[in-house]
This record gives C-alpha cells, structure tokens and sequence, in this order.
C-alpha cells in the first residue's frame, strides 16, 4: 500500500513537471470555454424552441378567443423571460471570449467568423431586444394582434441567432470560401459559400429541432407534473397535449432526416471523427457492426464489454450491408480526435437518448389518441422524469461535434494549440474560471429557486 | 484605405451610440443606488430604463462584432492585453442584468435590498471601469512588451496587469489602473450619473424629478471642473494632443458639441421640455468620445515603445473583399435597427411610470 503510493505520488510528480506551462494555459483556455458554452447553451435550447410554443399558444388564443390560451402564454413567458435572461447574461462572455482567450484565432480567422459573428449581433440580438420589451411589457399598449407579432418576431430573432452561430460553427467544421495568406491569416472570397457551406443545413436542422425537443419535454413535464399533483388540471392537460404532439414531431426529425444527414457529412469531411464516435479502431472489410455498449481502451485499441449488432452500421452509412467503414487504425495518431473516449460517450448518450424520447412521445402520441393518456400512470410519471434528459442530450451532442473536431480549430487547418492568446498566463485563465463557477452556481442556484416558484405559483396566477 | 476608414466610422458610431443609451442605464444605476429611497422612487428608476436596458446592452455587443470582424487584430490584441478588466466588466454586467431581471420575483425587502444593491453597485463600478478603459486606450500600451528594447512577443500582443506599484501612466511596466486612467473613470462616472438623472427627469414623474434637477446642476460644476483638469493633464499623457484639430479643422465640431452639451445643463432647473436635460448630456457625451477618439485618429491603441509601431486602423483592418462583401448586409441591417428603435421608443414613448417593470 505504502509503495504504491510512493509510486503514485512520483507518476504524478513526473506528470506535472513535464506539463508545460504552454499545456497548462491551453488547457484551462478550453475549460472555461466549454464550461462557460456549456451553462450558456441550457438556456437557449430552451428559449429557441419555446418561443415556438408560445407563439402557438397566443395564436390559439386569437383563433378561439379561449382565456385559457392566453394563460398558457403568460404562464410560459415567464419561464420565458427568465430563461432568457440568463441566456443573455451568460451569452455576452461567449463573444468576449474570442478574443480574451483565443486571441490568435480570433487575429487569424476573424475577418472570416467575424463576419457570421457581427451578423448575429446586427441581425438578431437588436431584433430579440427591442421586442422582448414589448413582448413581455406591452400586451395593454400593443394589443393581441400585435403582442402576438411581437412573439413571433422574438422567435424570429431566437432562431436567426442559432442559424448565425452555426454558420460559424459550420465553417469550423468544414472551412470553405476562404484563402491563406502568407502570414497565415485566413480571408474570406466568397461570402456567399458561408451560408450554401454543406455542413449548414443539417447541423442547423438538427439542432432546431434538439431545441424544441427540450422545450417539449419541458412543457409536457410540467403539464405532468401538473396532473399527477392533481392541481391546475386543465392547464396540465393543455401543457401536456401540446408537448408530446411537438414532441414527437420533434424527436423524429432530430434523428431521420438531420441527424442522418450530419452523420453522413461526418463520415465525409472527418472520417477519422466518425471512427471515433462509433469506437471502431479497426477497419472491418465484411461491413462494420453497430456498438450499443461498450467502453472504449483506447491504450489496446479495443471496447471492453462490448454489445454490438453485425453490419448495421455500414447498412446506416453507405446504405449496404457489407461495406467496410474506415477504424481508427486508417489514421496517423496526431489525426485522431484527442479525447476519444469522451467523443465515443457523447455521441453514444446523445443517440442513446434520442432513441429512447422518440418511444416515449410515441407512447404518449399513441395513449393520447386512444384517449387514455391523463390516466396512464407510468407515461406521466416518465415524461416528468425525463425532463433533464433533453438537456443532457443536447450538450453530448454539441460535446460530439467539438470534441470530435479536436485537436483542430479550423478543421485540418488549424490546431487547437495554435489558437490561444500568447500573452494570457494560465494563472489568469484559473482566475477567471474560477469567477465562472463561481458566479454560474450561484446563477444556476436563483435560477432553480425562481423556476421552482413559477412553477409553484401555477398559470391559474396570471393576472391578465 | 477608404474601407478601412468607413469601419472605423461604424465602430465609433455603434460605439458613441452605446455610450448614450447603455449611459444612461449606467447612470440611472447610480442615482438608483445614492437617491432613491423609497420604494416609489426605485419603481420610478427601474421603469423609466426597464424596456430598454437590455436593446441598449446589444449596441455593446455590435460593437464587439464589428470589431472582431472589420478590425480582428485589434480586438485579438485588445481582449487579450486588457483580459483581466475585461472579464470583471463582464462578471459586473451579469450582476447589474441579474439584479434588474430578478428583483421583482419575490416580494420579501430582504431579496429586494441584495438585487438593488447589485444593480446599483455594478453599475457604478461598470461607469468607472469603462472611463479607465477610455483611459487606457489614450495613454496606449506596451505593444509586444518591450523589456530592455526588445520584444518579448509579437509587435501587436501585450497583456497589462490590474496596476503597478508606482500608479504612474508614465512607469515602465503600465497597469490599467493609474492614477490618470481612474480620473478618467472618475470623469465618466459624473457624467453618466448626470446623463441618468437626466434619463429619469425624461421618462418619469417621480418625486424624485425636483431633487435630480439640483443633483445634475451641482454636479455639472464639478464635471466642468473636472473636465478642464484633464484638458490640462493630457497633453502630460499625449504630447500633441491638438495636432489633428489643426490639421484638420471640421474636427473642432467634437469639443464644441462637447462644451455646448457642458453649458447648456447649467440651465438644467428651467429647461421646459423634460427631454432638454437628457439632449445635453448625450451631447457631452457623444462630443468628448469623438473628442477623444479624434485626437489619436489614425492610432486605434497606442505604443508606448519606440520599438514597436502603433496599432492604426490600416495595420489591423481585415481584407478587402471582406470589408466590403460586409458593406451589404450591414446597410440591411442598419436599416432593420433604426425601424426597431423608433418602434420601440414609439410604444413606450412619453413618461412610463406606470409601465410595470418587472411585475409579470
């Protein structure tokens, strides 16, 4: 025992001694990115795919006429505005940080995701702020038809910002219009290939839709909740009928078409990240099976415990049974993404969850129709604690798409390590993050409180 | 040469423009924090800012994305030299939002004092900290942090810490705090506290009104004290300050604004029309920035080495084809954001009293 730890406390000595200060200051420069994105984007998930909702809310209203409906909107604005809030304080650090951590690839490639960048602020965060004021404010001055404008026009803005950011992301993943000059500086000449860039449409698709699968799962929880505590029923009922039919709507498109079609554009543009997602560190020429379970050793190039099904996944990706999927071994190291047992985990909970919420809106859909759904018990209870998951599965699939473009900023043109400020001791960076716990837990914390007492205060509350 | 120029026009107008509308809620924060004592007063305050604070707050954010994109250079350069500052500029606009967003969730004083304490601290610190950026950006930086006539990084990176022992803007190793920078600050704080005033004399009826107009009076003694102070300790920072007036004459128009926005608040207790105060004090505003930014014109961030050149806005731009594919859909949207903000200030126009703010 004695040895051992003698042992133990040399590995680690040796260990830090050798991490380089460069390794260290890189290294706390991607935690508090991803641990700042990661805060920021549970907000937003949410406010994207809502807005939505709402806005079906308050136009039911105006068809019907049905209080009810206008209820609903108030009761879910709050949330809302919340949600909202938050995303917009924890979304200002995310475009400072460009430049205050990752300087060098801000001066290298800033005239390029500069320009998708500044789109968002000129084209949707003026367009969501000027109306959120009126959305949440003004429904006496402006009126139903125009409150419900207004709600439509945040919606607008929530989803030009999440087509912005992804364009951005896009390029990331799969550059294009774009030269190097000499002094490596990347600048744009063609404008237009940001936005007919492959890799768009199905990330945005995808993500949209993951946006309203959490903001079903959301509403349909709480209209659960609602029915199993046995208060605001009616609300309940509505909350939950309107979640599940967006649910599944949702959770399908998530995965047939976009998701496929990301999939594919993967195995296209980063062959290497696909074999990594899917823990294939052998080429199999008779056709690839497709891993359920299994932990990755990535030091044997093998998965322990592995549950497999035989050449499904070669039927997924080129549509035939027994073509061979490129593994890991194809790839020189330095290619391979740097965490492949995080990359294999995120993808594999993302695509284990979304499995499993398209059963359950299915199941839910299925009850509703038979008109058995507000007495089928184990539905309402599952729906109620499946309320995180879409979150979780929203950020694994985000952590599929970043850690699987490791170790590159700009995909094949620009390492990670190249890309952070030279002048910002890693000493700095931990001061910092530190501040971002910090302060994030106690966000996280109000959060949760105020959440918990909008909830508690019911819809039957609003006064309008 | 003429694009670059047209971007630099853009940042400093978005810029210019966000100092007189987030200046106010700055402003507002303050007077919220030092006058308003009852609960009537802090209602008056927090509607009279309520539906615009957070519009206001996005002029920040399109000044970043202009500069990331137009200027990327700087902003790399810029955001990682002033890394510290920055992000406590950003930790302070968390808890100013926090502290506007949640104080109307729960009725209890205890829940209300911490959130207007928050609101108003931080935005007394944010006025403070941008004056001392202002600060900063006169005085320049080590560019590539020079020891001993040689460059320790590349000519355009630095990185400064919080101060240095000596609080001197003339020491070898500079710091963000010295002692000229935090007059600076200080000079930004009077303003915009008197720009707020002015905001709330605008927008409300409160009870407040009379007492503001007094505040905004005797403080704009002490502003113009103040004022020609640092006229006098500048050229200490910058020997040739004047140098682009002269040359270039039409720029006079920025001091001069600058001084008739100064003058006219003096006549702040028989203005007729409420808004006459908040016109003033946006021109004090707008006249000074330009002011100043007109002094180092074509310097975006000054050297403080002989060793490594200054940052201009033509050794920072980015290309050509970029700048002006950029041109389009900035015209577009310019347009977009006007219609917004005449929208906007339309429905809550006049006084807003009773608008409810945070009550939903």
């Amino acid at each position: 025992m004695g040895a051992e730890l003698v042992k133990l406390v040399k590995f680690t000595g040796s260990f830090t001694k050798n991490y380089s200060s460069m390794e260290e200051m890189l290294f706390y420069d991607r935690i508090q990115f991803a641990f700042t994105i990661t805060f920021h984007y549970l907000f937003p998930q949410l406010t994207m795919g809502l807005s939505l909702i709402i806005v079906y809310f308050k136009w039911k209203f105006l068809k019907t006429d049905d209080i009810q409906y206008n209820k609903a909107t108030h009761f879910w604005m709050r949330i809302f505005a919340l949600n909202f809030a938050m995303g917009v304080v924890t979304g200002i650090p995310m475009e400072f940080q460009f430049g205050t951590n990752w300087a060098k690839f801000s001066e290298l490639t800033g005239g390029i995701i500069g320009q998708t960048l500044a789109m968002e602020g000129m084209f949707s965060f003026f367009l969501e702020s000027s109306f959120l004021g009126m959305f949440l404010f003004g429904e006496k001055i402006l009126g139903h038809k125009w409150h419900f404008v207004t709600g439509l026009l945040i919606c607008l803005g929530s989803w030009a910002s999440g087509f912005l950011i992804i364009a951005t992301h896009s390029w990331m993943q799969n550059p294009v219009g774009y030269e190097i000059l000499a002094n490596g500086q990347f600048v744009l000449n063609n404008f237009g290939a940001l936005f007919t860039n492959p890799w768009l449409w199905p990330s945005y698709l995808h993500n949209q839709a993951a946006s309203m699968v959490t903001s079903s799962f959301v509403v349909s929880g709480i209209g659960a909740f609602y029915i199993l505590s046995k208060r605001s029923e009616s609300y309940g009922k509505l909350f939950l009928k309107t979640g599940i039919i967006f649910g599944l709507v949702s959770s399908i498109i998530v995965a047939v078409p976009t998701g496929d079609l990301l999939a594919k554009n993967v195995v296209k543009y980063q062959p290497v990240t696909f074999a990594a997602m899917e823990g294939i560190f052998h080429t199999e020429q008779k056709g690839a099976e497709i891993v359920l379970i299994g932990q990755p050793d990535v030091k044997d190039k093998k998965l322990d415990n592995k549950i497999a099904v035989p050449n499904v996944l070669s039927f997924l990706t080129y549509g035939s049974w027994d073509k061979a999927v490129q593994g890991l071994d194809q790839f020189e190291e330095e290619r391979h993404p740097t965490n492949i047992s995080g990359l294999y985990y995120a993808y594999h909970i993302m695509v284990g969850l979304g499995t499993v919420f398209i059963g359950l809106m299915a199941a839910a859909v299925f009850q509703l129709i038979r008109k058995k759904l507000f007495v089928t018990k184990w539905i309402l209870w599952s729906l109620l604690f499946m309320l995180p998951f879409p979150y979780i599965a929203n950020t694994t699939g985000w952590y599929t798409a970043e850690l699987g473009r490791q170790p590159w900023l700009v995909y094949n043109l620009l390492r990670t390590s190249a890309g952070a400020s030279p002048t910002v001791s890693s000493g700095n960076t931990l001061f910092t993050l530190l501040g971002f716990v910090g302060l994030y837990l106690l966000l996280g914390l109000l959060f949760l409180l105020l959440i918990g007492k909008i909830i508690k205060n019911g819809p039957e509350t609003v006064k309008k | 040469m003429i694009m670059e120029f047209f971007w630099y026009v853009v940042l400093m107008g978005i810029l210019a423009v966000y100092i007189v509308l987030d200046g106010y809620d700055f402003g507002a924060g303050i007077i919220h924090l030092f006058f308003a004592k009852t609960e009537k007063d802090k209602k008056a305050i927090t509607n009279a800012i309520g539906p615009f604070w957070d519009a206001n707050e996005v002029w920040l954010i399109a000044a970043g994305g202009v500069l990331f994109f137009a200027f990327p250079t700087l902003y790399a350069s810029s955001f990682s030299g002033f890394y510290l500052p920055l992000m406590m500029i950003l930790w302070l606009l968390i808890f100013r939002a926090i502290g506007l967003e949640l104080r109307g969730q729960i009725h209890h004083p205890m829940w209300e004092v911490v959130w207007d304490k928050a609101f108003g601290i931080a935005s007394l610190l944010l006025a403070l900290f941008f004056g001392v950026a202002l600060g900063n950006i006169v005085r320049g930086v080590n560019l590539g942090m020079v020891e001993n006539g040689v460059s320790t990084q590349e000519a355009h990176f630095f990185f400064l810490p919080l101060w240095n022992p000596t609080f001197s803007p003339q020491a070898d190793q500079l710091g963000i705090i010295d002692w000229f920078t935090l007059f600076l600050g200080v000079v930004s704080v009077i303003a915009l506290m008197i720009h707020g005033a002015n905001w709330i004399i605008y927008k409300t009826n409160s009870d407040l009104n009379p007492k503001l107009k007094e505040v905004v009076f005797r403080l704009n003694f002490v502003l113009l004290g103040l004022v020609i102070v640092s006229l006098l300790i500048w050229h200490n920072i910058e020997p040739l300050p004047f140098h682009n007036f002269f040359e270039t004459p039409i720029l006079w128009i920025f001091p001069i604004l600058c001084f008739i926005g100064i003058f006219g608040l003096f006549r702040v207790k028989t203005f007729i029309h409420d808004g006459a105060g908040f016109l003033f004090s946006s021109l004090f505003l707008v006249g000074g920035f330009a002011a100043t930014a007109a002094s180092i014109f074509p310097d975006v961030l000054p050297s403080t080495n002989s060793v490594n050149p200054s940052l201009t806005i033509y050794n920072v731009a980015a290309d050509d084809y970029g700048l002006s594919v950029g041109v389009y859909w900035f015209a577009i949207a310019i347009v977009l954001v006007i219609a917004y903000f005449i929208i906007q200030y339309k429905v809550f126009s006049g006084k807003m009293d009773n608008i409810g703010y945070g009550e939903h």
